[in-house]
């Protein structure tokens, strides 16, 4: 119980007609990674939007590192520790990587309002080194001064991963992060992801490719139609029949 | 470890990976200013204001060596500035700042009545009087983004203009304009046995013709630093960074609308203050400075100049000014001495055909320049120059390279 | 009761000029998605059309007037006049209304010709430049319009049959309400190219593609249907409402060169309180609103609120935007920002 760093449960919305997510429970282990996985238009993204504050769920409580999430604004939850790159990279795609990267350190320095109208933006030493570490890290050093918007899918991809590691979250949360990638960005994505994950960072991963979701996750949630159909090690959703015939249909094993 | 890491090699296998020409020029955007060394700024603030200063001289030949239009290009120079950290930095389009343009001229007027003829309790006043303006209006436009927020801004534009015309005439004095009388108390000057002029003045200094020019001169110096400071800033890049992706901003543990809010306020500032300006160069202030052509004004000079820019909006603004002044000061029989080298028949054919664009007719000269520079480059002056500039930097190898290539 | 009946009356005509101006700013904003600040210049062009008919109406000639007898005195005559006697002379006291016939194809024709020549270029950029760019055509239509009709305002007079005043209080069974007949004649016509249009959007095919476009872009533009085309006419349609709306406009309010700006302005905060691509909404806040302001004209609204009548529409504007961002009939979560 204790060891649940993210809780939700009975989360209801809908759009108009549409159910997107109907009495959705899910609990993340601290420090675990937690895989989503299901067919499109399940609801996996609502069910993120519901976390950081984009969308505020009709019915339901999340329950975040002892505290509620509901009601809070985007940047509060950010602050509170929950990190996101969502599905399609949302980057500054007019500045440079470098800045990129930067301006979450300094969210995490200087909170979620600070005017500093005079001191250099570069000239803040600890903000540069830890944008500095990670850029390495993700091997995004050589970009460092490239404007985002001239680089490839993959490297915003993965500059977005940056962006939210730089902040150190408690809860990191990936929307398909692999999601149009070749088969060697996508390696090399797991193993990005492998060798984060011993920094004890939880995360919450939602995922298609069935051969990322089962060399990482730990736990996995099925969700279809806009509720979680089955829970379980990627061994019992692999044998799982409910599974085969809502999802996989046996075809990705 | 905290300087110049990016250059000095720190991490030497990784940072020769590849040579400056490979990395991709961030093209129009502006940014650069944020990793460019402190060196080159004050180089770039040395070479600003020695231009300011020494307008009077090289810009004579092109007949703007006098101190009225150029201190017209300074106090225009100022608000464009301010217009710019608001819509350049963050990409929020005001169409209402002329607004605190009007509001800081109506408060130095009110300042050389009440107080003193000095500039300067004028000018803190006006800058107070619309940083409050702004943060009011600010307040509740920024609850809106985008053509929202435009309207927003315009709507309480109109209503301060419409006011100032109709139940504010008490403190506007209508359609005559607020002007300074001699009769009025002005109680500092006559505590220090005042005087009884009625022209402003920094400590017995009267601003006039040259004295107003280098006053408004220094100021321009000082709001191109400000400005400088405050790019090269966080918060400039938090501005910089809202433009780019305000959702981002917020799912990075952003509160957007301060930041958003303290950009607007400072932006009535710098307006308010080239409002007061305005005042100290002539002490007169009337309603239709807030007139939402003015408005309009200003951000076609920070467009022209170079949105989000530096020396863009300076620059747009004094394009425009000087323009206006040769534009709107020809009339037919200008033209007609003008073009008299043409054989009479062509000359009148050619006057017929400019004669509606200078004049009365200035303003569709403008009108077309709006278009023109929103159609064919919205990047602005310091945008064409940036091409102009790569479009040589990049033909100087292929000269050195192919020179027995016949040329041009 | 008398009063506020006046009142609800006085609003009437402007409201319905609002209301065609705004229902064309919403077709084009709905549609191409593309904010057009100079559609106040094209209402202003449609006032400049009857003033242009109106002229070449009463082209005259000089003759001697026979009813003074002690001089040579001369007087203008129109040619109508001349060459067709009182039937020249009615349609020279027609002018305004008959000028519908010129400004339909001008209007047409200046509409088609912005949407192909400029506003198409601005489809993908953003609404900033689309503001600006149109702030610039606006200004450069005006000052055209002043380059050659001059700076002051050109009046115009309604046919005689319809100017004076009607006692509406007589049907009402009141007293004391007497109305100008011209304006009442407006507050018909603009009904009837609300009604026009509105019947044009619901029963063609044409309409329907409209609406289609205006409830989902993207999703009509995948069905293979060539919005673009369909757009442009959107656009002309539009400029057509707008100068019909300015051409009928003239007897009430003598056109100068600037009164597109005038109205720009305000009909662009009708467009936000109606909702934003809500045609309903353009219309009915569109008569609201200027309901309401003459309402804050009212000397003793005025005596307890002074200046009221100066912001009101500004003042409702901004608590719509704040309280009610998607307008009174703007549907949830479309164009809220
Ligand atoms: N803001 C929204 N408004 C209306 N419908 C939405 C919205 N967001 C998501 N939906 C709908 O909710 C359903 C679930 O979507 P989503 O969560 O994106 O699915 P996925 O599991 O593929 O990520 C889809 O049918 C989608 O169309
Ligand atoms: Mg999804």
């Amino acid at each position: 119980m204790t060891t649940d760093i993210l809780s939700i449960s009975g989360v209801g919305k809908r759009f108009g007609g549409l159910r997107a997510l109907d009495d959705v429970n899910l609990n993340v282990k601290k420090g675990s990674i937690h895989a989503i996985i299901g067919p499109n238009g399940a609801g996996k993204s609502t069910l993120l939007n519901c976390l950081v504050g984009r969308i505020i769920p009709d019915q339901g409580t999340v329950t975040f590192d002892g505290g509620s999430l509901l009601g809070h604004k985007p940047h509060a939850i950010n602050q509170a520790g929950i990190a996101r790159v969502f599905q399609t990279p949302e980057i500054f795609g007019e500045l440079t990587v470098m800045e990129n990267v930067m301006i979450p350190a300094f969210a995490k320095h200087d909170g979620a309002f600070r005017v500093n109208a005079w001191q250099r933006a570069r000239e803040r030493g600890a903000v540069r080194e830890e944008a500095e570490h990670i850029l390495d890290d993700l091997n995004l050093w050589d970009q460092r001064d490239h404007i985002v918007n001239s680089m490839s899918r993959g490297d915003k991809r993965r500059l977005e991963l940056a962006m939210c590691l730089v902040q150190h979250p408690k809860l990191l949360l990936l929307d398909e992060p692999t999601a149009g990638m070749s088969r060697a960005d996508t390696n090399n994505t797991v193993d990005l992801l492998k060798k984060i994950a011993e920094r004890g960072i939880t995360k919450v991963i939602i995922e298609h490719d069935m051969h990322v979701v089962f060399s990482l996750a730990e736990k996995v949630s099925v969700m279809a139609q806009g509720t979680v159909i089955a829970e379980g090690s990627p061994e019992e959703i692999k044998a799982s029949e409910t599974v085969q015939e809502a999802y996989l249909g046996g075809a990705h094993l | 470890m905290s300087q110049s890491v990016m250059t000095s090699g720190n991490r030497p296998e990784k940072g020769m990976g590849k040579s400056p020409a490979e990395r991709t020029e961030p093209t129009g955007s502006g940014l650069r200013g944020f990793m460019r060394s402190s060196g080159g700024d004050y180089l770039l603030l040395a070479v600003f204001a020695a231009a300011i200063l020494t307008m009077p001289i090289w810009l004579a030949p092109i007949g703007a060596g006098y101190p009225d239009i150029l201190q017209k290009f300074a106090i225009f120079g100022i608000f464009a500035l301010g217009f710019n950290i608001l819509f350049g930095f963050s990409g929020y389009l005001s169409f209402g700042h002329a607004a605190f343009l009007g509001v800081g001229s109506y408060a130095a007027v009110w300042m050389f009545k009440l107080l003193s003829m000095n500039a300067f309790p004028a000018l803190i006043f006006a800058v107070l009087v619309s940083g409050v303006f702004a943060l009011l209006i600010g307040f509740v436009s920024l609850r809106r983004s985008g053509i929202y927020f435009s309207i927003l801004t315009l709507a309480f534009a109109q209503m301060s203009y419409n006011l100032a015309y109709s139940v504010l005439t008490p403190i506007t004095n209508g359609e005559t304009g607020l002007q300074v009388n001699r009769s009025d108390p002005r109680i500092l000057d006559q505590l220090f046995g005042g005087t009884s002029m009625t022209v402003p003045d920094i400590f017995g200094v009267q601003l006039q013709g040259w004295a107003g020019f280098y006053f408004c001169a220094v100021l321009l110096i000082l709001a191109f630093f400000i400005t400088m400071r405050i790019k090269n800033s966080t918060f400039g890049l938090m501005l910089f960074a809202i433009k780019a992706n305000q959702t981002r901003m917020s799912f990075t543990g952003f509160s957007t609308r301060p930041y958003l809010l303290t950009a607007f306020v400072i932006s009535g500032m710098y307006a308010g203050l080239a409002g007061g300006l305005l005042a100290v160069t002539d002490p007169l202030a009337g309603a239709e400075r807030m007139q939402w052509t003015a408005s309009g004004e200003v951000v076609l000079m920070t467009i022209l100049g170079g949105v989000g820019t530096l020396l863009g909006p300076v620059i747009g603004a004094a394009v425009i000014k000087y323009l206006e002044q040769i534009f709107s000061s020809f009339n037919e029989g200008l033209l007609h001495r003008a073009f008299d080298f043409l054989p009479t028949a062509v000359q009148d054919i050619v006057v017929a055909i400019v004669a509606p664009f200078v004049g009365e007719g200035w303003q569709l000269t403008l009108g077309l320049m709006f278009m023109i520079v929103v159609i064919f480059l919205p990047g602005g002056i310091m945008e064409g120059v940036g091409r102009i500039a790569r479009r040589v930097r990049r033909d100087k190898p292929s000269d050195d390279g192919a020179a027995s290539k016949a040329g041009h | 009761m008398d009063a506020i009946i006046l009142q609800i009356l006085n609003g009437l005509d402007k409201g319905g000029a609002y209301a065609l101006i705004a229902l064309g700013l919403t077709l084009i904003f709905g549609t191409l998605g593309v904010v057009n600040f100079a559609h106040g210049a094209l209402f202003m062009l449609g006032a400049f059309c009857a003033v242009t008919f109106e002229r070449v109406l009463t082209l005259s000639e000089r003759v001697r007037d026979p009813s003074v007898t002690f001089f040579e005195a001369y007087k203008e005559v129109p040619y109508l006049t001349i060459w067709y006697g009182d039937a020249g002379q009615a349609i020279v006291d027609w002018a305004v209304p008959l000028s519908i016939i010129l400004a339909i194809p001008v209007m047409l024709i200046v509409g088609l010709a912005m949407e192909r020549g400029l506003i198409r270029f601005f489809y993908k950029r953003s609404h900033a430049e689309q503001i600006l760019v149109t702030f610039g055509l606006a200004i450069v239509l005006q000052e055209i319009v002043k380059y050659f009709f001059g700076a002051n305002p050109i009046p115009l007079t309604a046919p005689s049959a319809l100017t004076g005043s009607v006692d509406l209080g007589h049907w009402l069974g009141l007293t004391g309400i007497s109305y100008p007949l011209w304006r009442i004649v407006y507050f018909l016509f603009s009904l009837v190219v609300i009604a026009a249009v509105f019947a044009f959007l619901q029963l063609t095919t044409f309409g329907m593609v409209v609406r289609a476009g205006m409830a989902d872009r993207e999703t009509v533009g995948l069905l293979g249907i060539n919005i673009s085309r369909k757009f442009t006419i959107v656009f002309g349609i539009a400029a057509v409402v707008a100068g019909l709306a300015g051409v009928m406009y003239t007897p009430i309010l003598a056109p100068n060169y600037h009164l597109g700006m005038d109205f720009l302005v305000l009909s662009f905060v009708v467009v936000v309180v109606g909702g934003m691509g809500s045609l309903g909404g353009a219309v009915l806040a569109g008569f609201l609103l200027g309901i309401l302001q003459s309402f804050a004209s009212m000397t003793e609204v005025k005596a307890i609120v002074p200046g009221i009548d100066q912001i009101i529409i500004y003042l409702v504007a901004v608590v719509v935007l704040l309280v009610r961002p998607r307008g009174l009939l703007g549907r949830k979560g479309v164009m809220e920002a």
